[in-house]
């Protein structure tokens, strides 16, 4: 059981967060005329569609969104008690060639995205993998560095952050969380 | 929630989250068979061994298709030109292969209940790919999911297993598999090749495939065994032919669409003809791309503990 | 053609009618059923002191056709049934070629719809086992198809008990018995009589009454299990009468037929090493032939049928351990029955009746003979009183081997109807 040690972002604060990230994803790659996005699930889907949704609006433009499960290219499954449980990816479109915007929502040590590039190699060959996240809390254990970053938090290794999507968690909030007791 | 046990012996017994379980995860892997590079790697470094002691193409393959999908190493062993050939008894076989650090053993073997022994004497998992005319639980569990893809759902389905039941591990996995997941099952077949007793297991018995068809939305038909049936179990193929055999003409005659199964490899224009076994309500094929699937599943599932 | 039947007594067990009716019949159907018809065009036929009863089936007949045409045929042995009061017969398999196919099946049926106008009805019984060898299956679900009415091998019994119980299973799933031969090949063999005191005294080879006892044991432990429809054919032995009498209590499936030789003729006919009286199971004792009486009146023995088996002269001249096994029957059946039954009060009329009718009809799932206005008519006409002399040269079956040339019997069949036909037995 983890005790809550401060709100870091609420409702609104969400809302404005993925405006800007969506912009500054316009931005460098000038329009979305080759960029695709990809979800990693599960809160990076929700969060990935909300930008996606930005993007089509700003752009009126239509983009191909999928959604990314990393669970059989994890680098932990050897020695775990049960191997988990696959949600599935589901990227319907050629990524070859593409510009992918991969969404997650928090960056930590870096283990899911190198997980979530291998995959991405072996469904194609994009011309760039950009990496957008809500939250960067440091602890890299990899050379992973993301392009677009919500918020940068910096914690203590033991604490976690808690990000919290209105369509599994009924609201929209960024929450950091004490220490295991 | 894990599988219940660290073994895949058989689906008499297996709890239905369990069977939901491996039905919902192969769907990722069934996935994975389209994509350009079919390889993921969560079995790098794990070795399993396929230790086949009857014969079988088209399984055999399936399951090291499989192993080999999720970057497993893969040891096969055939019976014959093998040490048992020489005397070796299926304990000591397996305890030498065990040796090696071997991770899995998929089993196939004409004794039934001889993948459950090997469980008890090695500490790999241990997979049944048919024991005997006992189970055949990966292939009731691709029928399973096969029939969940064309048609959404088991619950309340009508399958008609039709064939030699009496012989048939195909036939009892899918039973047992069938009822837990809440599928009403008919067996159909001469009286002779109906084993006693078989309603106890829920199912309904019919000898007269025209009867049955016309309430039913499955039909799995089962390969009739040349070798040893013919002239002591019925007279001829002919005469299976002329009463059980699946042709467009008795399909019409039922007046209702029916998916058509079968585990393979086909008698064509014994137990089916040719034409249905090739029509658009026949999902032959796609039984055989899922079985890799559903093979992907149950190995993903059990792999990992020590 | 009309028929005007007057004064006949009826005997009906079907609808439980004993009672004298008229009868007017116009081109094969029943016009009118009543008391004292009169009709202006009909043929009128006194039959007051006879009896009109429903057709007569013997479902126990070697036609010999196709391959043994010199015994007898297809027409000459429907003659021959006509003439002894039948209207239909069951055809034993044991022919050249077999009846292990649907075409000899198709064959029989073209042939006897010629005989006498189509008179009498021929119901083919398909072999078990192909080609009667009794080692696989005949494909009995096509014969059942094509027209077969039950399974024998005939001639043999089917003696792998596997087989027995796999075609009783499969069998059953079409609603037709499996009608045994019983007799244990390996206790039988080169047998040609009863083991008992008349053999031991003649010095002939023996097949002892447990060849037959056991194999219906056997069976009726196998109908039991699979749920199958067995017939035994010819019973011969009290202790074999014993034991489907208690499988009847058991509730299994098990009915059986006596030929009129088992219940008239012993063992000691068989002093004179006439091959008349050499027959498979053969001639017992008399405690056996008072055992097959006491089985046709409590009702275990259900049906009563010849095993008609037709052999040319020069086959039956020969030395006794040699001659093959058989005599004719079609044409001595009823005079038998009505002599050795009715008239020494083993069997009321009605009962004799129903073992002539009935009864086989219901073990074969042949559809009951209606004798109402309107139906067609399939009808057997008997005298009961009337006495008799045998005389084989006169009958109309190609062979002549039986052993009742020159008996005095008392009752005879007089005529029969069937499919718009008319015959009769003796000129009127």
């Amino acid at each position: 059981m983890r005790r809550l040690k401060a709100q870091i972002i609420d409702q609104d604060g969400f809302d404005r967060t993925t405006i800007r990230l969506a912009h500054e994803i316009l931005e460098k790659n000038r329009g979305a005329g080759n960029i695709v996005i990809v979800g990693i699930r599960t809160r990076g889907e929700f969060i990935a569609r909300r930008i996606a949704r930005i993007i089509e609006e700003v752009e009126h433009t239509t983009l191909q969104i999928g959604s990314l499960d990393i669970t059989l290219y994890r680098d932990d499954l050897l020695g775990k008690l049960e191997q988990p449980q696959l949600k599935g990816t589901d990227i319907l479109f050629d990524i070859s060639g593409k510009d992918v915007i991969l969404i997650d929502d928090v960056l930590f040590t870096g283990r899911t995205i190198r997980a979530a590039l291998d995959e991405l190699i072996d469904l194609g060959r994009p011309r760039t993998i950009q990496l957008a996240v809500l939250i960067d809390r440091g602890h890299r254990q990899l050379p992973i560095r993301a392009d677009y970053v919500g918020k940068n938090i910096p914690t203590a290794a033991q604490e976690s952050i808690r990000v919290h999507v209105k369509e599994v968690d009924g609201e929209d909030a960024v929450l950091l969380m004490h220490p295991e007791e | 929630m894990p599988l219940q046990s660290r073994h895949l012996l058989g689906l008499d017994g297996m709890r239905r989250e369990d069977i939901q379980l491996i039905l919902d995860t192969a769907v990722s892997f069934r996935e994975v068979l389209d994509r350009p590079i079919k390889k993921v790697p969560p079995l790098t470094g794990k070795t399993v061994a396929n230790m086949f002691f009857e014969n079988s193409t088209r399984t055999r393959l399936s399951f090291e298709l499989a192993e080999r999908r999720l970057s497993a190493d893969v040891l096969g062993f055939a019976a014959t030109g093998s040490s048992v050939s020489k005397g070796e008894t299926l304990k000591d076989t397996a305890r030498n292969i065990e040796a090696m650090k071997v991770d899995m053993v998929v089993m196939r073997h004409s004794a039934a209940g001889a993948p459950h022994y090997l469980s008890r004497v090695i500490e790999a998992n241990v997979i049944n790919a048919g024991d005997g005319s006992h189970e055949h639980p990966t292939q009731a569990l691709l029928d399973m999911y096969t029939i969940r893809e064309k048609l959404g759902r088991l619950q309340d389905l009508h399958v008609c297993i039709l064939g030699d039941i009496s012989h048939s591990r195909v036939a009892r996995s899918n039973i047992f598999g069938l009822k837990t997941m809440g599928a009403r099952v008919t067996v159909c077949g001469p009286a002779t090749m109906i084993p006693r007793e078989i309603t106890r297991l829920g199912v309904e018995v019919c000898h007269h495939i025209d009867d049955v068809l016309p309430s039913v939305d499955v039909l799995n038909v089962l390969r009739i065994q040349l070798e040893r049936d013919a002239g002591r179990l019925f007279p001829s193929l002919r005469e299976y032919h002329n009463f059980y055999g699946i042709t467009r003409k008795r399909l019409e005659k039922a007046g209702r669409t029916i998916t058509i199964m079968h585990p393979g490899p086909i008698n064509r224009d014994v137990e089916i003809s040719a034409d249905v076994a090739d029509s658009e309500h026949s999902v032959i094929l796609q039984q055989v791309l899922n079985g890799v699937a559903i093979r992907m599943a149950v190995l993903y599932l059990l792999s990992s503990r020590t | 053609m009309q028929l005007l039947l007057k004064n006949g007594r009826l005997v009906d067990p079907l609808t439980g009618r004993d009672e004298a009716l008229d009868l007017l019949i116009t081109d094969g159907r029943i016009d009118r059923i009543g008391h004292s018809l009169t009709s202006a065009s009909a043929q009128v036929i006194e039959l007051r002191g006879k009896v009109i009863a429903p057709g007569f089936i013997d479902m126990h007949v070697h036609l010999r056709e196709p391959g043994f045409e010199y015994k007898e045929t297809i027409a000459s042995g429907c003659a021959a049934a006509a003439a002894g009061g039948f209207t239909a017969v069951c055809c034993m398999p044991n022919t050249n070629p077999p009846i292990d196919d649907e075409s000899v099946i198709r064959f029989i049926q073209a042939r006897a719809k010629v005989a006498l106008g189509g008179l009498v009805d021929v119901y083919p019984v398909a072999a078990v086992t192909m080609a009667r060898k009794g080692e696989h299956l005949a494909p009995l679900a096509e014969l059942a198809t094509a027209g077969a009415v039950a399974f024998s091998d005939d001639g043999d019994p089917v003696a792998d008990t596997e087989l027995m119980r796999r075609a009783l299973e499969y069998s059953a799933m079409f609603g037709k018995p499996v009608i045994q031969h019983a007799q244990d090949p390996a206790l039988s063999k080169g047998g040609v009589a009863n083991e008992g005191f008349v053999a031991t005294s003649l010095g002939l080879p023996v097949i002892p009454r447990l060849a037959e006892e056991i194999m219906v044991a056997r069976d009726i432990r196998l109908a039991a299990y699979t749920g199958g429809l067995y017939h035994v054919a010819h019973v011969s032995t009290a202790e074999t009468l014993a034991t489907i009498r208690k499988g009847k209590a058991d509730g299994v499936h098990v009915t059986c037929e006596v030929t009129p030789h088992h219940f008239v003729l012993t063992d000691e006919s068989l002093r004179s090493f006439d091959t008349n009286f050499k027959m498979n199971p053969p001639l017992r004792t008399q405690d056996d032939v008072e055992a097959m009486k006491a089985g046709l009146r409590d009702g275990t023995i259900d049906a009563i049928a010849t095993d008609h088996a037709p052999h040319s002269f020069d086959e039956k001249e020969v030395e006794f351990q040699v001659a093959p096994f058989g005599i004719i029957g079609l044409e001595t059946a009823v005079g038998l029955a009505l002599t050795e039954l009715l008239g020494k009060n083993v069997l009321s009329l009605y009962q004799l009746v129903e073992k002539f009718s009935l009864n086989p009809r219901r073990i074969l799932h042949l559809p009951d003979i209606k004798i109402e206005e309107g139906e067609m008519a399939n009808l057997s006409l008997l005298d009961p009183v009337t006495e008799w002399v045998v005389d084989p040269p006169s009958f109309r079956s190609h062979s002549r081997n039986t052993p009742f040339g020159g008996y005095h019997l008392t009752g005879r069949p007089i005529g029969v109807l069937n499919n718009g036909q008319v015959h009769w037995s003796t000129p009127s």
